[in-house]
């Protein structure tokens, strides 16, 4: 008896703290929607270390948006550091660089942080420690100087990708546009994913570069207005990041804007909402509303790659989450085996252990640890099995509470979406703007049934894309077969013609010989053109 | 390995059992004025009702071979105590647990369990009685401590024995008809009075009707229906919680209020005045807690408005000139049919469109 009383006053404790304090998840104001996750961001106060190099640097082939690269040095070949090993092939493509020199030992298949744990092409390099640099791309120091085009051609040949995670090639976001001038180029120094700091100590150390990458953004694109958005749980950053633009000089041109904490503010969309109020219209770009948005690490990358000449070969990436002792910001080169980080950090036994490529609302969750670090990499969490949430999640029953409404930053109704996606109903999720959905997991985030609702659209935008695919494959192969039976009966008809032709010609002479032949050749003319 | 290696990995801890709890919780003021007024019976009612929808739920779950454990999501317990809140003190117990089968079996398992139900169970399951048994439904025992009933009081309700008899035996057993022991409640005297050709004003005269009386809850009606002000309180909480929105309470009140006002404000002889809708009957309880049952409501912001609205127009209409001196629960249940379609018209905007 004393038990079942503690267990209903426990129950009932429980209904009164209701386990958490939703009132707090759940705000309003700047941009629809959104969530307060835990900060989590205990790497805040951690400067910057180098990683020293590894025994082996591991670079794919594709580690941005668009295609991937060819490689243009050869097995064996000796690479010095920022020479460039692969080369962009087409547009949307960004170069590969050697993050130290070394000779190059294998271009082969290894794994890369991926969802999915498939392999990819990559240039394997054993660093030789001596870090000899490549000199051919000259600093700018007179960037002001020089032409936008030549400045976003050397944004291209350092290739340079966002580092906020998106690893869009940045000198396509840079292109002017004469309808679409770009009147404020925001820099996004939100950092609204729990756990990572890399940002936020960029802007701590390196201030100075960033405030100068930005103002190498802003003459590419010849802006008026630069904004550095900051949320008001860094005020250390706010502060240096404002001295830095006093110092510089630009702090007429500049502002440094403090937004209140809310995820997922570091969206591109949300952000400019919360900057300029303005919401991109569906399906354009921010250069359609004047507006350009980089990462800050990405203006520190522009920095480096214009005014010293070093082209992308390392990045910062916070090192997390409950199973690392040591949780670290470190600056290391891009390739370097990802259990080679963790070690650094105190964390030399993976057994049990969950790796997160990214943050813990969007990053994903990578099957294989022997992954190298790549340019999108702003994090690693290591969590214990135990404790990861995705995990354990049991789906329950949707109880249409509507939170999901009430927290999605897209407008979007995730529980109805949802229930097309599960149920293979893919025209009406297209329907419920599936392609709206920008992927936040908000709605997941506060779902009291833990439905795993982002899964369920990530789904559905897969199939929808192979359904596209299959339809075009299944068109084209109409199209082709309905050319050829064209062409075959042309040729067809055109031998029949000439073949008649030759005939007529051929009857007047038979004609003189015997007479009847001319009927039926000419009765044999007609059915083989009957027949074409 | 799970299946699931989709973002996110974190979660901000809310979960089904939360939400049931909370509104359990926030009932609990209503549920205290209940047993004020009605003693031992309100207790005997909330206790039985709660018993007989879990068990219902326990069998329903074993027959459909899911998970038993569902049943700690405390759906089925709050569902139980809101058909007691909703129920005459009156009632005798068969006639209870006949409501509780009917909430869980007939209006939220046959449609495939918590989620899937389209119109509130406890509601649905009043429905059934009230039409099963028209009689017991509408027997409004005379309730303790209120000032102007005091001399006609029959029975002392505190007193177990007594009480114990009238639940399981009924009023027979102590010699009483139910008539002896029951009342007319302020809606539905006005109702009989507008039947006799007497105007609302008139009716709530002779009727010794206070809005006090009607806010602080000592008046005659079902359980957990009477006092506005303990609903409030409820109701205020779960806002502040966020288990429910404001939308749906707030624009299901104020339709109410400002259609009576309107009329009151044409004929105030005949049509009761505002205040007096605002408070009688099931309103508030319906408001705060049975119009927002989630899964019966829409999830939109602006749908829930709509709703609201729908639900005040059709309660003023339903009690104004419909058979029945209340009209809540039928707005809540005919304004549930129309969730679906709601849902579908009322979307947000979506992002940049």
């Amino acid at each position: 008896m004393p038990g079942l009383v503690d267990r209903l006053t426990g129950l009932f404790s429980a209904g009164l703290a209701g386990g958490v304090d939703l009132k707090a998840l759940i705000s309003h104001g700047g941009f629809p929607g959104g969530v307060h996750p835990a900060q989590m961001k205990h790497t805040a106060g951690s400067p910057i270390v180098r990683s020293p190099l590894p025994p082996r640097l591991i670079l794919p082939l594709k580690q941005h948006i668009g295609e991937a690269c060819t490689p243009t040095v050869e097995v064996g070949e000796r690479v010095l550091r920022g020479q460039k090993v692969a080369r962009s092939q087409g547009y949307v493509s960004a170069p590969v660089h050697a993050p130290s020199s070394g000779t190059v030992v294998a271009i082969e298949e290894h794994g890369v942080p991926h969802p999915s744990g498939m392999g990819r092409q990559c240039i394997i390099i054993e660093p030789d420690g001596l870090d000899e640099a490549d000199e051919s791309l000259p600093p700018m120091s007179d960037f002001l100087d020089q032409e936008p085009a030549v400045i976003r051609e050397r944004i291209r040949l350092s290739g340079i990708v966002g580092l906020g995670g998106a690893v869009f090639p940045t000198f396509i976001k840079m292109l002017r546009d004469h309808h679409h001038p770009v009147e404020t180029v925001i820099l996004n120094g939100v950092e609204c994913e729990p756990y990572l700091t890399c940002d936020h100590r960029v802007m701590l150390e390196h201030a100075d570069a960033v405030v100068l990458g930005l103002s190498v953004i802003m003459h590419a694109v010849d802006a008026a207005r630069g904004v550095i958005a900051i949320e008001d749980n860094k005020p250390d950053a706010v502060q240096t990041m404002q001295k830095a633009l006093d110092d510089s000089g630009m702090g007429d041109r500049v502002e440094v804007r403090v937004l209140p904490t809310r995820y997922p503010q570091g969206g591109e969309k949300q952000l400019i909402q919360s900057v300029t109020g303005k919401q991109m219209p569906a399906g354009k770009l921010p250069l359609h509303i004047g507006v350009l948005c980089q990462n800050v690490g990405t203006a520190k990358a522009v920095h480096d790659a214009v005014c010293l000449g070093v082209p992308l070969t390392e990045r910062v990436v916070t090192i997390g989450g409950d199973a690392v002792p040591q949780p670290a910001n470190i600056c290391a080169r891009i390739g370097t085996p990802v259990p080679f980080l963790l070690a650094q950090c105190g964390l030399e036994d993976l057994s049990g252990i969950r790796l997160i490529h990214g943050g813990p609302m969007m990053g994903e969750r990578l099957p294989r640890m022997n992954v190298p670090l790549v340019k999108s990499t702003n994090g690693l969490l290591a969590m214990r099995q135990e404790t990861l949430y995705s995990e354990h999640a049991e789906e329950e029953p949707c109880i249409r509470c509507g939170h999901c409404v009430e927290v999605c930053p897209a407008g979007l109704v995730p529980n109805e979406l949802a229930w097309h996606c599960r149920n293979d109903q893919f025209d009406r999720g297209q329907e419920y703007d599936l392609f709206d959905c920008i992927e936040c997991g908000c709605c997941s985030y506060v779902c009291p049934s833990h439905i795993p609702l982002v899964h369920y659209f990530r789904y559905a935008k897969g199939q929808v894309a192979h359904i596209e695919k299959e339809r075009a494959f299944a068109e084209l192969s109409k199209a082709r077969s309905e050319a050829r039976d064209n062409r075959l009966a042309r040729e067809q008809a055109e031998r029949a013609a000439r073949r008649s032709k030759v005939r007529r010609q051929a009857a007047p002479a038979k004609a003189e010989k015997k007479d009847g032949g001319a009927d039926s050749a000419a009765r044999g003319g007609e059915t083989s053109e009957d027949k074409s | 390995m799970s299946l699931l290696i989709s973002s996110p990995h974190a979660h901000g801890g809310d979960t089904i059992r939360a939400n049931m709890l909370s509104v359990i919780l926030a009932l609990l003021p209503a549920a205290g004025v209940a047993v004020y007024l009605f003693g031992w019976l309100a207790l005997f009612l909330m206790v039985l009702c709660m018993a007989g929808c879990m068990l219902s739920e326990w069998a329903s779950l074993k027959m459909m071979g899911r998970p038993v454990s569902r049943l700690g999501d405390g759906s089925a317990a709050l569902t139980g105590l809101l058909l007691a809140l909703t129920l005459p003190a009156a009632v005798p117990w068969w006639m209870a647990l006949i409501g509780c089968v009917a909430a869980i079996v007939l209006a939220k398992q046959v449609y495939g369990g918590l989620g899937h139900n389209p119109f509130n169970p406890a509601l649905a399951a009043r429905v059934v009685l009230l039409i099963s048994f028209p009689l017991n439904m509408t027997a409004w025992i005379v309730p303790m401590h209120a000032p102007g009933f005091a001399a006609a009081l029959p029975l002392d309700l505190f007193d177990f024995p007594t009480c114990w008899q009238l639940f399981w035996l009924g009023p027979e057993a102590l010699g009483k008809g139910l008539d002896a022991i029951t009342m007319a409640s302020p809606l539905g005297h006005v109702k009989t009075e507008w039947s006799r050709g007497v105007g609302a004003i008139e009716a709530l005269r002779n009727y010794d009707y206070s809005y006090l009386d009607a806010f602080l809850g000592r008046e005659a009606g079902s359980l957990g229906e009477t006092s506005a002000l303990a609903l409030l309180l409820g109701g205020v909480y779960l806002m502040a919680r966020h288990t429910i929105s404001w939308h749906i309470p707030v624009s299901f009140i104020v339709t109410v209020y400002l259609l009576a006002a309107l009329f009151n404000a044409v004929n105030p002889e005949h049509f009761a005045p505002p205040l007096f809708h605002v408070l009688a009957g099931g309103l508030m309880l319906g408001a705060f807690y049975m119009a927002t049952d989630p899964v019966s409501s829409p999830v939109t912001p602006r749908g829930q408005i709509v709703f609201g609205i729908g639900c005040g127009i059709l309660t003023w209409s339903i009690r104004t000139f419909g058979g029945y001196p209340e009209g809540v629960m039928f707005s809540i249940l005919l304004m549930n049919c129309a969730v679906p379609l709601i849902d579908h018209y009322f979307r947000p905007r979506v992002y940049g469109k």
